[in-house]
């Protein structure tokens, strides 16, 4: 059996192995810390530091958090348009969730294969995993996903503080 | 002070016309409507469209010639959805700084079929081109994390969602600006697919051709051209957010960090409002007619507490009680709503301005909110854009 080649489809986003993280990009100066990294892609205005107290423009790379919460959550049931590239033919939907990590930020992504909305809550508990987002010329090409830990009850309600 | 003399529409479709003519047929209504002559307007401000070409992205300037050049001076707004309250801004500022009488302020726009799409081409470093290639985030996604909050966390149901629907299609049925007109019950909404979870396709609004514009004049020229008791423009809000940004904004993939400095005492979206009655010196409980933007219906509810009609996870109850409708305590897109237009960006928050000022001016016929003199109108543009424009009479 021949193996397919396996490579993130955005470098630098995140780790792979057994246990993935998020990676981040933390101000020296001030120690914000941004998703997605500071990248010399995405133009100068990305280079500076979001913090309006810091003129901070130089970042160590930092590893999140593995876990965090969901803040909210959705699901794509008609096929996104391009460029977003779906897995399969005929389109399979999928979950989103938007989770909050200890580090303070909110990052979207995709949930997990086989897991749906039914499996989420706002509040309930998260963890990072890597896996396909689709196979293109160069073999299989990974996404860090959100992947639900066990299924608690929805006690979300009184969980709001953070709302305002 | 700076007024409103006219206001204009084109009707809100799909009528595969250049934006142009919708932009000089919305001008010629408000130009009308306001009894001034093109030849007064001494300045143009056009919201810019991104999708149609050169024309489009120097609007001010395609506008004023369509219109036949007259001389004035011109300027090209762009914020997306909030690029009509940045453009009515700027016509205000020049007016109040006493460097302009007449401005005209014009926005118009042609649209796509189905989900907005981010332009074609490879975009590795464009947050709108990843979020679809990396995770096939459309906007109504984003809308749906929204309603999925208030359903978790305030006890919103689906039947609520559609109320607001309902309400909005009952509002815009004499609306002759209005793309659909047709009511709609709790079960059309609940039969409709569901686009993202929670919400349906008709829960979500759809996109539209449309132009409106308004005539802005000084006090001065107001009087002495006999304007009588004409609509004050009594403040506009543009802020945009202030670190950390916490709520999750379209189309990013990740909000601010709060671990330095805390969450902020306002949202992005309260912060709006607030601006706006902080500049008028007018409270929330003064407002009586609001024009919010229900890109979703479970958006509407969250646009009724970030303007504090209500208090958080209280806009359900408003909405259960008829409050929000027509001829209750604080009546909600009197006009239809995104829900009756389906959203044409650079005119939405032109066409909330026209709304509320012919319900100001009590000439919302069919539609009207009775004595309203005090309306608030909210929007929020992508990249950080606030609109919120505050009318009085």
């Amino acid at each position: 059996m021949t193996a397919t080649p396996v490579s993130p489809v955005i470098d630098g986003w995140f780790t792979t192995g057994e246990e993935p993280r998020l990676l981040a990009s933390r101000c020296t100066r001030c120690s914000n810390v941004v998703f997605p990294p500071v990248s010399t892609a995405a133009g100068a205005a990305a280079f500076y530091c979001r913090n309006p107290a810091c003129d901070g423009d130089e970042y160590d790379a930092v590893e999140l958090s593995r876990r965090g919460t969901v803040w909210s959550y959705t699901d794509a049931q008609y096929q996104p348009p391009a460029p977003y590239v779906p897995a399969t033919d005929p389109y399979q939907p999928f979950a989103l969730a938007a989770v909050e990590l200890p580090e303070g930020l909110v990052i979207l992504g995709q949930v997990a294969d086989g897991y749906g909305v039914a499996d989420l809550a706002v509040g309930a508990e998260v963890e990072l995993v890597v896996e396909t987002l689709h196979t293109d010329e160069t073999g299989e090409r990974t996404i860090y996903r959100w992947k639900p830990v066990g299924f608690e009850a929805r006690s979300a309600r009184t969980s709001t503080t953070e709302e305002n | 002070m700076v007024v409103i003399a006219g206001a204009g529409m084109h009707p809100w479709g799909k009528w595969g016309k250049n934006f142009t003519e919708y932009g000089v047929h919305a001008a010629r209504a408000a130009l009308r409507d306001a009894g001034v002559a093109w030849a007064d307007v001494d300045f143009v401000v056009g919201g810019e469209t991104v999708r149609n070409g050169y024309a489009g992205y120097v609007a001010g300037s395609t506008f004023a010639q369509a219109l036949g050049w007259n001389g004035a001076r011109i300027a090209t707004s762009y914020a997306a959805c909030a690029t009509g309250a940045q453009a009515i801004d700027t016509a205000r500022t020049r007016i109040m700084a006493g460097l302009c009488e007449v401005a005209l302020v014009v926005g118009a726009d042609t649209t796509p079929k189905g989900f907005l799409a981010p332009n074609a081409g490879e975009r590795w470093d464009d947050p709108d081109w990843l979020r679809f290639r990396l995770l096939g985030m459309t906007n109504p996604a984003y809308f749906a994390l929204y309603a999925r909050r208030r359903m978790d966390l305030y006890g919103a149901t689906s039947e609520d969602f559609a109320a607001v629907k309902v309400k909005n299609a009952r509002h815009g049925l004499e609306n002759p600006n209005a793309r659909f007109r047709k009511e709609a019950t709790i079960a059309d909404v609940l039969a409709s697919p569901v686009v993202s979870d929670p919400l349906h396709l008709l829960d979500i609004c759809a996109t539209s051709d449309g132009a409106a514009a308004v005539v802005l004049v000084s006090a001065d020229y107001a009087k002495k051209h006999g304007i009588a008791s004409p609509v004050k423009v009594a403040a506009v809000s543009t802020v945009t957010p202030t670190f950390p940004n916490t709520v999750i904004d379209m189309p990013l993939l990740s909000t601010d960090s709060s671990a330095l400095t805390g969450v902020p005492e306002r949202t992005f979206k309260e912060a709006i409002g607030q601006a706006a009655y902080e500049e008028a010196g007018i409270g929330p409980e003064d407002v009586d007619v609001a024009e919010v933007y229900d890109l979703s219906t479970a958006l509407e509810l969250d646009w009724i507490e970030d303007l504090q009609l209500c208090k958080p996870g209280e806009a359900e109850i408003l909405l259960r009680a008829g409050d929000t409708t027509i001829g209750g305590r604080i009546p909600v897109n009197p006009s239809g709503g995104l829900a009756c237009f389906g959203e044409a960006v650079p005119a939405q928050a032109i066409a909330q301005v026209c709304e509320l000022t012919w319900q100001l001016r009590g000439q919302a016929t069919g539609r009207q909110v009775e004595g309203a003199k005090v309306g608030i109108t909210a929007n929020q543009g992508l990249f950080g854009h606030g609109s919120s424009v505050l009318l009085s009479t």
